[in-house]
């Protein structure tokens, strides 16, 4: 899977939980623009390793602040499975 | 840059909290009356937030025993146990533990809290993983950012989703999967054989806190694994001297043939000094008889489900269906009022614990109500009926779909 097909699958499921509908660019960030509480990042962690099939380990999470940065997360993790 | 300026926004929580004459998190006992009551701004107060859930601190025989060591050996060991801190008395505890655990290895430690810190952080390292439940009490997660393996979090209780992680974690991995019997804030226990099951499946090595489950759960009081027959699943338990013991200290006990090598390598069992002799005759008196009171545990469910009757007849809202510890907790609607509910039940002589985010899983404010074998009857009334005033005096209703 390409970053860019990440990126917008990524994209998709923050749809899901961002109640204000954000216009979602590869900068926006999960806990200033998307105002995300930590149950919602919580849930949205785990989405994410579904959908990929894939573990984000908890030690990650707190340099992961934009889509971007997510995005390329998952890319480098997906290329280590 | 002042250092101090990060805590702003707790000094402005704690500015924003709507008490009018006593903080809910500055409370002083002024006297301890028994296991049950005390004096709390000069009122006689029922105690309905401790972790004093045998009712033991003031048991006449760990007392005495206290007192002798007290006398025989000192005020303190002034070291660690691996080198002037282990007397006669820790290695006497330690068999006590291994003994009423049927394991043959324990560990003492000077808090439950250095327990889960230390095994967590010693056992997983670099290239191992932890797997832990989302709502772990601050130890766990202690014991995880303090080591270096990879954490992994599932759902609270959610055994499908810790399974579906542990099938992308690398087979030949070392795993740790960290689970607590009952959580200390809503009371509720987890899916102890169904979780043990499936972490064995994916060869994991079980750790099961039972810091808040010793004492009243199971035949001999060891916990949510002997209640549930699934002791042969764990490898190493938990737990604690603060709450059903009634004194402090933790504990590990395990399996493994090498677990003795922790006590050289795990940094908080190592660098801090043993439990003074005291506390640690006063622990082992305590243990022995746990392990041969089933007539308190009886008194203790007894009283757990009196209260939770009484709150979830008075029509509170309950984190739990029934009472499945003696930990029941109420929920209400937001920090603003469970601190105006907090309020007029101790000023009515009731204290229980506030529980607000961040202690408190999925955003929830609670009054978490704990009960004792020593609570009478008419002491687990009395809380129900503070309840109830305090509820008329906020103008709670919204919370009482019955009433």
């Amino acid at each position: 899977m390409t970053n860019e097909e990440i990126y917008a699958r990524v994209s998709e499921l923050i749809k899901d939980v961002d109640t204000k509908s954000s216009t979602i660019t590869p900068e926006t960030t999960f806990q200033h623009d998307l105002e995300l509480d930590s149950l919602t990042v919580m849930d949205f962690v785990a989405e994410l390793e579904d959908e990929f099939d894939i573990i984000i380990p908890l030690n990650l999470l707190p340099e992961l602040e934009t889509v971007q940065q997510v995005t390329d997360a998952v890319e480098k993790i997906m290329s280590k499975n | 840059m002042d250092l101090f300026s990060k805590f702003d926004p707790i000094l402005e929580q704690r500015n924003a909290l709507p008490f009018e004459e006593v903080d809910p998190f500055t409370v002083v006992m002024e006297k301890i009356l028994s296991e049950t009551e005390a004096v709390i701004g000069g009122r006689n107060t029922v105690l309905a937030g401790t972790n004093n859930y045998m009712g033991m601190t003031f048991n006449e025989e760990a007392i005495e025993a206290g007192i002798e060591a007290l006398k025989e050996f000192g005020t303190g060991t002034t070291g660690s146990r691996v080198l002037n801190g282990t007397y006669t008395s820790h290695k006497h505890l330690e068999q006590v533990l291994a003994d009423f655990y049927d394991m043959p290895h324990c560990m003492v430690f000077s808090t439950g809290y250095q327990a889960n810190l230390g095994l967590i952080s010693t056992l997983a390292g670099k290239n191992d993983f932890v797997i832990i439940d989302a709502d772990s009490h601050a130890s766990i997660y202690d014991g995880c950012a303090l080591g270096n393996a990879s954490i992994v979090r599932f759902k609270h209780n959610d055994v499908e989703q810790m399974e579906r992680r542990l099938r992308r974690l690398p087979e030949d991995a070392g795993k740790l999967v960290v689970v607590e019997g009952i959580y200390s804030m809503l009371g509720d226990t987890a899916p102890l054989k169904e979780m043990l099951e499936v972490a064995k499946k994916y060869g994991c090595t079980t750790l099961v806190d039972e810091a808040h489950s010793m004492g009243f759960m199971g035949e001999h009081g060891r916990g949510l694994a002997e209640e549930l027959g699934v002791e042969h699943l764990v490898d190493i338990i938990i737990g604690t001297f603060s709450k059903s013991v009634g004194t402090i200290g933790g504990f590990a006990v395990g399996k493994h043939p090498k677990f003795d090598v922790l006590r050289f390598a795990c940094r908080p069992y190592v660098f801090t000094a043993s439990l003074p002799p005291s506390v640690v005759a006063g622990a082992a008196a305590s243990i022995k008889q746990i392990s041969d009171s089933s007539d308190r545990r009886a008194q203790l469910w007894d009283n757990a489900n009196r209260l939770h009757a009484g709150l979830k007849q008075a029509g509170f809202l309950l984190a739990t269906e029934t009472a499945e510890s003696p930990i029941i907790a109420v929920k209400l609607p937001d920090r603003s009022s469970a601190t105006r509910f907090w309020e007029q039940l101790i000023l009515s002589g009731v204290y229980v614990n506030m529980a607000v985010p961040p202690a408190t899983p999925v955003g929830m404010n609670l009054m978490r109500v704990s009960i004792t074998a020593k609570h009478s009857s008419a002491q687990i009334d009395r809380i129900v009926d503070g309840f109830k005033l305090a509820a008329d005096k906020i103008g709670l209703d919204s919370y009482i779909p019955v009433k």
